[in-house]
């Protein structure tokens, strides 16, 4: 499978991508889809098979990081300028840590890509043309992985980690519901939906998340040393 | 190219002026708010890059010199829509007449001489609604340098334009950058229909113009302050 790299659109000014030789590979799903777990164990494994392994995810830039946890804790942004501003996020982690990582030839697993930027503004009524005007910028990953946990399933695991329900990920500014439960629920579903969607256009695999984690985790490495081994 | 953005379908009116640094537009901006206030007419101005809550990023960036042509472009159109939809959205549907010093074309030009691809930073902000009029104030470009670099001690990094490597001297790289920019308004002024004031004139003639334009593109008797009842003098 080894196509040569592109942008999904023109990308980013002045950036070639021939000599971006590592792997980019996604991780994608709700929290508590178990993505941190996974990322865990396929590190491991990755190093330990003496690959160089660059992690990424979303809201983790020099650039903004800070300021978008503060906004979201707010909740003083509207759609379309929480969607810019996680974009300009993506668009950090890109250019600072995807592209020079992917030029070395690590291995960068990111922990959520473009797709659930996307999914999330597209259930509170972005446009998927102009998501993906904006998201041209991205590169096409080599494997993109998504995660699919029931939503009730979900929920569940939020509770026995003893936390309670998120805002964000139950969709509370959406209105659904008074009801954290319902609009926890409705939320992820709508999510799943739009996630369906993308798939169609994105063609990402979907990953049964309800299994154990070994059982997951064996299932995506599969898939992985399908990308990364050199005669594949 | 056919993006030409959303025509305005609020009660209100936008009203943006653009032109290069020097060009005077936010002196002439200015007079026209102090007309329209004293006048009694609904007037709400609004300038580019003042939304607090990104500013920070965008100064941190800004030090730190990460800022690259992409995600600078990004910030400031996350900004931007902040503005937008808080300020500018919401006074337009009140019926007030927007004026904004700077709109998306200033995006649209500086971006662009920055390498981004012009279709792209078109339908980043393509959410925004097309000015009812936009006052481009043009003048020779050297008339406008002369007038930023006299008696101004220093030029800021991404002001001069630095970050495109222009030229290892501010002031150098500063009239180069302006050059182009110059370059992108023109282009754009064709493709947008701006209404082109000669900013080459004393400061009272071209406000009288501006003043005229305004009176006979909107109707203004439309956007006077309603005293309330009871209220009357």
């Amino acid at each position: 499978m080894n196509r040569p790299r592109t942008f999904y659109g023109k990308g980013i000014p002045g950036v070639a991508t021939g000599d971006l030789k590592g792997k980019l590979i996604v991780l994608e799903g709700p929290d508590g889809s178990g993505r941190s777990t996974q990322i865990a164990f396929l590190t491991e494994w990755l190093e330990r098979r003496g690959h160089a392994v660059e992690h990424v995810g979303l809201k983790r830039s020099t650039l903004v990081a800070e300021e978008l946890a503060e906004a979201k804790q707010g909740n003083v942004l509207s759609p379309r300028t929480l969607s810019l501003f996680y974009a300009t996020d993506f668009a950090d982690q890109l250019e600072h840590r995807i592209i020079p990582a992917l030029r070395a030839g690590f291995i960068v697993l990111a922990d959520r890509y473009i797709y659930t930027l996307m999914a999330r503004d597209m259930v509170r009524g972005a446009d998927l043309p102009w998501l993906q005007s904006v998201y041209s910028i991205a590169l096409v990953p080599d494997l993109v992985l998504y995660l699919r946990v029931a939503p009730q399933k979900l929920m569940e695991r939020y509770i026995y980690r003893a936390r309670e329900l998120d805002y964000w990920e139950s969709g509370m500014d959406i209105g659904y519901s008074w009801s954290w439960y319902d609009s926890f629920i409705r939320y992820q579903s709508e999510l799943h939906r739009t996630f369906s969607k993308l798939q169609a256009i994105y063609g990402f695999a979907t990953i049964n998340g309800m299994r154990v984690p070994r059982a997951i985790t064996r299932d995506l490495q599969t898939r992985i040393e399908a990308v990364i081994s050199p005669n594949g | 190219m056919p993006e030409k953005g959303l025509p305005n379908t609020t009660p209100g009116k936008l009203i943006a002026v653009e032109g290069l640094d020097g060009s005077g537009k936010s002196t002439q901006v200015y007079l026209l708010k102090r007309w329209l206030e004293l006048s009694g007419y609904k007037v709400f101005f609004t300038e580019w890059n003042s939304s607090g809550i990104v500013r920070s990023a965008t100064r941190r960036g800004k030090k730190q010199n990460l800022l690259t042509p992409t995600t600078f472009s990004l910030i400031h159109c996350t900004d931007f829509a902040d503005r937008y939809e808080r300020n500018i959205l919401p006074m337009l549907k009140a019926g007030f007449i927007v004026l904004a010093d700077r709109y998306k074309f200033t995006a649209l030009a500086r971006d662009t001489v920055r390498g981004c691809p012009q279709e792209w930073v078109g339908q980043l902000y393509s959410f925004a609604f097309q000015p009812d009029i936009t006052f481009y104030f043009s003048l020779p470009l050297r008339t406008a340098l002369n007038r930023i670099l006299v008696g101004r001690p220093a030029l800021k990094y991404h002001e001069a334009g630095m970050d495109l490597g222009l030229s290892p001297d501010p002031v150098e790289s500063f009239k180069i950058f302006q050059g182009r920019i110059h370059k992108e308004y023109e282009a754009l002024a064709r493709r947008h229909r701006f209404t082109r004031i000669d900013s080459d004139r004393p400061v009272e003639v071209i406000q009288e113009e501006v003043r005229a334009i305004l009176r006979d593109r909107i109707d203004l008797a439309k956007y006077k302050v309603a005293v309330p009842r009871g209220w009357r003098v």
